[in-house]
């Protein structure tokens, strides 16, 4: 539960305001705050997904990579074991097989040559080496019959390890070649060594049986970093690799790192133990990771078009989901103003009433006392001060007068009476009304237009309350225009159950805030002058008359009143 | 042409002596009731051409003192003269067959010019 409401209060939190930021700026900011926390929520976990997904296929697809390149490496560098161990095992025989005497002898040991070539390959001398180093018998290109080699290293070496696997060298006819030897351990030859040159032709055949895509190499590299074969790319025989080999000394590695072309390659590396060497082989990553790319871009082009797609689905679902709001909020705000208009004028009539009446006595009294003082002044003689008298009641009486219309007005405020109703011309009661206001608009110049439909629908409606309306609101036209001023009368047949009346003046206008207000009981911008009730009074009888009343304006310029009437008016729609 | 007998009904006295005596000074006759019993009883004995009646009384209200003098099936005019705001007693008086109705304060000429409509009939001044 707790979590719950903490979770409420967070994006409830995030999504109220302050009721203090107007409400033009409102709107766009509750948008812009729904866009925010939807792309959040939805973005965020595609986003997620989409990061795993790639982390999880590249580390798979890495995997997946290696593993062929690993094996492959592998079994060609045990293809390559194999070969030598079996020249190595056929030299072992060799000098197990024989004795020194044969050995020794030059014919045996050509006949024994010429069967390891006709059988295996690749020799190119072999020689009989006895325990002090001298070459005792010798089959090849060279005359190397009674050379010392005691004092090489490799003789030193094999004495200590029993065999002997040489680096390559460029050798006869500037081939690379190696030299492999092998001491015999046991018998009359104990401490000889049988020493053979063999070319890398077979190592090339290996290497070449692999059947390497033409972007891929591969090669043998000794612990230096020298080459030991032709590499397509980084050399020749002998060239050092401008590549750094991770050199662990055994078994198989794989590795991800770039050549000297700028490529970025994968490499294998199988270590042999004897010799010291490692095949090297080498992809390159844009080969191997092809499907990788094209997965990588579709997934991200996946992405970025679904995060298209959902923030423009966002932005027109907030936009109508702000707008719907926004026209809910402002038809409740105008329902909400007119009930509490209506509210309002219903609870001033109840008081406008008992006011009425509470103080219509007392005015009574003091007009009827004032004017019988009156009477009975203007019934005496001459007496002093008598003028004065007169005076100061006949103020009193005006001043009755005064209050007598401000209460006959909440009188007729609060008044319900039934609607009288009677077939009536509207353009005839426009044109009465202005009767009233004839002299005024010759005294003050001003220009007042008379636009009245022809085919003007007569009307069923109480013609005293036209009256008042109209009178009402050319008043206030009259009030709002200077001399030389302007007002435009216009009537109309709306449509087949309304008729219409519009009065325009060009005077001072009204500000927003007053408009919003000029119907509330009260409510005056003539100060001293007005009750404040004329427009309320205008806009009760028309709505009891089934009509509307509609006010526009604009400070400076003029107001525009539209009277909209029913051809009849409803019946009595009592209290 | 005699002069027209009218009958003040009103709980207010300052009120209605006040106004009486004003309507004596225009050559009125005038008799003033300050509830709705004496005004049945004034009108029963001194039968006035016009009553002037007040709606709001203690006892006998105005509306009462009307449904009386028209079950009785008396021809005077009754002119309402109230301060009361409220319509629906004065459009009452009117469907039990008032003259007029009027509200308080009011002019005395427009008093006056009511008054001699509704006794037309009796041709008084």
């Amino acid at each position: 539960m707790k979590l719950k409401e903490r979770w409420r209060s967070i994006t409830g939190g995030f999504l109220s305001f302050s009721d203090e930021i107007p409400a033009p700026e409102r709107y766009p900011l509750l948008r812009r705050k729904i866009v925010i926390l939807m792309i959040i929520v939805t973005v965020s976990p595609l986003s997620f997904m989409a990061i795993i997904n790639y982390h999880q296929y590249r580390t798979s697809l890495n995997s997946e990579i290696k593993n062929p390149l690993y094996l492959q490496a592998d079994s060609t560098k045990h293809t390559i074991e194999i070969f030598l161990e079996q020249l190595l095992a056929a030299m072992q025989f060799i000098i197990s097989a024989y004795s020194g005497e044969e050995l020794s002898h030059e014919q045996t040991l050509k006949r024994i040559f010429f069967v390891l070539k006709r059988e295996i390959g690749g020799f190119v001398d072999l020689g009989v080496i006895d325990t002090n180093g001298i070459q005792v018998s010798y089959a090849g290109p060279y005359d190397l019959l009674g050379k010392n080699y005691s004092q090489q290293s490799w003789f030193q070496e094999t004495k200590i390890r029993g065999v002997y696997i040489s680096d390559v060298f460029m050798g006869y006819r500037k081939y690379p070649h190696i030299s492999l030897a092998v001491m015999h351990q046991a018998g009359a030859l104990d401490g000889w060594i049988i020493r053979a040159t063999i070319d890398t032709n077979k190592f090339n055949e290996i290497i070449a049986s692999m059947g390497l895509d033409p972007e891929s190499d591969a090669f043998l590299v000794n612990s230096q970093g020298i080459l030991q074969t032709q590499s397509k790319f980084y050399g020749e025989v002998l060239d050092p690799l401008p590549i750094s080999v991770h050199w662990s000394g055994f078994g198989t590695h794989v590795f991800e790192t770039s050549d000297p072309q700028g490529r970025d390659i994968l490499v294998a590396t199988a270590h042999f133990g004897q010799p010291d060497h490692a095949l090297v082989l080498i992809k390159p990553r844009s080969e191997v990771l092809k499907s990788w790319y094209t997965l990588k871009s579709e997934i991200f082009y996946i992405f970025f078009v679904s995060v298209g797609v959902i923030v423009l689905i966002i932005f027109t679902l907030t936009g109508i989901l702000v707008k719907r709001i926004r026209e809910a909020d402002e038809h409740r705000e105008t329902a909400f103003r007119e009930l509490q208009h209506s509210h309002k004028l219903s609870s001033i009539g109840r008081l406008a009433a008992g006011v009425a009446h509470e103080v219509n006595n007392p005015l009574a009294i003091i007009n009827e006392s004032a004017g019988l003082l009156q009477d009975l002044i203007g019934h005496s003689g001459e007496f002093q001060k008598r003028t004065k008298f007169l005076e100061l009641t006949d103020s009193i009486i005006q001043s009755v007068q005064r209050c007598r219309e401000v209460t006959h007005r909440l009188l007729g405020f609060a008044r319900r009476l039934e609607v009288k109703s009677e077939k009536l011309d509207l353009n005839r009661v426009l044109k009465d009304v202005l009767g009233f206001l004839e002299r005024e608009a010759i005294n003050r110049n001003i220009d007042i237009q008379l636009q009245l439909a022809d085919d003007m629908k007569p009307i069923f409606s109480d013609q005293g309350q036209l009256q008042q309306v109209f009178l009402n609101i050319l008043t206030n036209a009259f009030a709002a225009v200077k001399d030389y001023g302007r007002i435009s009368i216009t009537s109309w047949v709306e449509d087949s159950d309304t008729v219409a009346a519009s009065i325009e003046d060009n005077g001072i206008g009204m500000s927003k805030e007053t408009l919003k207000h000029i119907f509330d009981p009260f409510f005056t911008t003539k100060k001293e002058y007005g009750t404040g009730l004329g427009l309320s009074i205008t806009y009760g009888i028309i709505k009891k008359l089934g009509g509307n009343l509609k006010a526009f304006s604009e400070e400076g310029k003029g107001t525009i009143f539209t009277v909209y009437l029913p051809l009849e008016a409803p019946q009595d729609n009592g209290r | 042409m005699s002069k027209c007998k009218v009958l003040l009904v009103d709980d207010e006295k300052e009120f209605v002596t006040a106004l009486a005596e004003r309507l004596e000074l225009r050559g009125f006759q005038v008799l003033v009731a300050l509830d709705g019993q004496r005004a049945l009883g004034l009108i029963e004995t001194d039968l006035p051409q016009v009553v002037v009646l007040d709606l709001k009384m203690p006892g006998i209200g105005g509306l009462e003192v009307l449904k009386r003098i028209k079950a009785q099936s008396l021809q005077i005019p009754v002119i309402i003269l109230t301060g009361h705001g409220s319509m629906k007693e004065g459009k009452e008086g009117m469907d039990l067959g008032a003259f007029d109705h009027l509200i308080k304060p009011i002019d005395i000429a427009v008093l006056i010019e009511k008054i001699k409509q509704a006794a037309q009939v009796f041709g008084c001044t």
